[in-house]
């Protein structure tokens, strides 16, 4: 143990690699598929055999072979480049909602509860109302007020999420308040700049950095949901969602490898992301695992109930492992 | 009791004030204005009718608090959510025939996601890094991430290429043939129950989990009871408090979640019903829709608080 610490100071980022790998196998599977989904994102241009919208009318609807490895669609395009280049608007969307969910979450969570009294019953009421709105509901609403487009989807997805994520935030807000080391700093007559940065800031890092990892899934099941059913992104933009819908569904059942690939990415994108988000949480915030620790009784409540209301997954997964 | 039902009931009022008002000014902000649309609907017959005649007919000509109270006091003293500005119809005359339909998908998912999620999630709970927790978990986790919506789209798609088969479009109602309807029901209910389970299937392993290590689970074996009593009458008993705050949510967010089973399989109900009024920019049944659906969400929170404070009357005296 001490000699794990020792290494941690030094080699955070490969402690932590190592430790992924010794004590969450899918953890690291997940790690892995994650990995896979950025370089074929990042490098779309390289990697896919030909241009995202190249038309092949020619070939058009022509099962997988040696030239499409996934065959193609109803206009020649063909499957397997619109997939690579699905998994950089997922990363784009995921990576981008996610950070603004996370501060936006962090920003009034934390404002809320280190302020506390009337601002923060004020700003609760609102939280309570806006997590009212059923999710998939509100995204649609709002998708159709401002306009269907890509940075329209990520504002939307990313300022809803840190609203209702907002409460785990409070929650630690109120944790901080609690504690010895803050009554000690402030009876030193430390500023509140000096104890916002000093004291609230390291404590809060964790956990936006465990929140962004864990939304990141979730959010881009609910772009893919968004776009299938055509409130998300353009159909000219290959978004895994959006290939499922529009004029492929007519082609379907005479070519279902339509349907197969990007559902299957899709599929494998969010295990991953989940899996690797999941063990993101338990290597550095395992006060958030739902055990009792640091955050102390009424917080680790709190926090426990604000992760229950997000309903997508956040469960604690074990409470051994 | 009454005096916790009361002071939750008076929190409620707040929470019913800001709903009404994100979803008034949530329509109100949206670029394009409506007399546009109505003027570019219209196209030769606008001709010579002036803006302030349609701004006067739908209430727009007042500042835009008094069209607030207006609304408002339009909803709660006469029930009128708002009139399509296509059909004429009011949104209660629209939607009363949808929701029905909206809830019996709902509520059927519910009953399969749990018929799914507790002999699964218990049972991994009970029998703890076995095989038998390490299939269900991992089914926990993949249902977590597969997407309801494709594999509903891969069941039509092969259905329909290998057996001929597909969904039937036209909605039988409950009342004229009961076995019909719920033929029409069972797969999306199947589907969306079934990706619903997996979150209710971890957090209920978690509880029990945590139940089983209590010491009173401890004595009631040592009494020698037998393993089915422990579990259910001892373990679940007390488990069944934290679950009654998940499971009931739930149920709103597998409401929410219908839009996607409505469209993919023509079930006529307020998912729908929401999407086509989007579609054709009818926003005043849009935020009325919209009202209706967070209504029943608090409906259902407060439902859980109020389950809450009966199970356990720690909370009730708080």
């Amino acid at each position: 143990m001490a000699n794990t610490a020792a290494r941690g100071r030094k080699w955070p980022l490969a402690d932590f690699l190592s430790r992924l790998f010794r004590e969450k196998p899918l953890g690291a599977i997940g790690a892995i598929l994650v990995l896979v989904m950025f370089i074929t994102g990042i490098f779309a241009d390289w990697i896919a055999p030909f241009g995202v919208n190249e038309l092949h009318m020619v070939d058009r609807l022509s099962p997988p072979s040696g030239t499409y490895l996934l065959g193609t669609d109803n206009l020649g395009r063909d499957l397997l480049t619109r997939i690579i280049f699905g998994a950089r608007i997922s990363i784009i969307i995921g990576l981008s909602a996610a950070s603004i969910s996370a501060v936006v979450g962090a920003v009034i969570g934390l404002t809320s509860g280190y302020i506390g009294g009337k601002l923060d019953l004020i700003v609760q009421r609102f939280v309570d109302a806006w997590i009212c709105f059923p999710m998939l509901i509100l995204y649609l609403t709002l998708m159709a007020v401002i306009g269907a487009g890509m940075i329209q989807l990520i504002m939307v997805l990313g300022i809803s999420g840190g609203i209702s994520g907002s409460r785990t935030a409070r929650a630690l807000a109120f944790w901080v308040k609690g504690s010895d080391y803050f009554e000690a700093a402030r009876s030193m007559g430390a500023h509140t700049s000096r104890i916002i940065l000093r004291h609230l800031l390291p404590n809060v890092l964790p956990l936006m950095v465990v929140t962004f990892s864990m939304s990141v899934g979730g959010i881009i099941l609910a772009e893919a949901s968004l776009s299938f059913l055509g409130f998300g992104l353009p159909p000219e933009i290959a978004s895994w969602g959006g290939m499922l819908s529009g004029s492929n569904r007519v082609f379907m059942e005479q070519a279902p490898w339509l349907v197969i690939w990007p559902g299957l990415a899709l599929t494998l994108a969010v295990y991953g992301l989940n899996m690797f988000g999941d063990a993101v949480r338990d290597l550095l915030d395992p006060r958030l695992r739902g055990g009792v620790g640091g955050l102390g009784e009424r917080g680790a409540q709190m926090a426990r109930k604000a992760l229950e209301k997000r309903q997508n997954r956040v469960q604690p997964d074990s409470l051994n492992d | 009791m009454q005096v916790y039902l009361i002071r939750r009931i008076f929190l409620l009022i707040p929470t019913v004030f800001l709903v009404t008002v994100i979803v008034f000014l949530t329509v109100r902000l949206m670029p394009g204005d409506v007399v546009d649309l109505i003027v570019a609907d219209m196209g030769e017959q606008s001709r010579g009718i002036d803006r302030a005649i349609i701004e006067a007919a739908l209430g727009l000509d007042v500042a835009i608090h008094v069209q607030y109270v207006r609304w408002v006091s339009e909803i709660f003293l006469h029930g009128n959510l708002g009139t399509s500005l296509r059909t004429r119809r009011t949104v209660t005359e629209e939607i009363v025939s949808r929701i029905p339909v909206t809830l019996e998908l709902g509520l059927l998912s519910l009953i399969i996601t749990n018929l799914i999620a507790f002999p699964v999630g218990i049972y991994s709970a009970i029998r703890q890094n076995t095989w038998l927790d390490y299939v269900g978990r991992s089914f926990a986790i993949l249902s977590l991430a597969t997407p309801a919506f494709w594999l509903a789209t891969m069941i039509i798609v092969f259905g329909g290429r290998y057996w001929s088969w597909s969904p039937n479009v036209e909605y039988i109602a409950f009342i004229d043939n009961p076995i019909e309807n719920l033929k029409m029901f069972l797969l999306p209910a199947v589907l969306t129950g079934t990706a619903a389970s997996g979150g209710l299937m971890r957090g209920l392993r978690t509880i029990t989990l945590e139940v089983i290590r209590q010491d009173y689970i401890r004595t009631a074996w040592a009494k020698g009871l037998r393993e089915r009593v422990v579990v259910i009458r001892h373990a679940l008993r007390n488990a069944m408090i934290p679950l009654v705050t998940m499971i009931i949510p739930q149920l709103g967010a597998l409401i929410g979640g219908s839009v996607i089973m409505e469209q993919i399989f023509a079930l006529p109900g307020m998912g729908r019903y929401l999407l086509s009024v989007i579609v054709n920019r009818d926003y005043l049944v849009v935020s009325g829709t919209n009202l209706i659906y967070a209504g029943f969400a608090m409906f259902l929170i407060l439902l859980t608080d109020i389950s809450y404070a009966y199970l356990d009357p720690r909370v009730r005296y708080r």
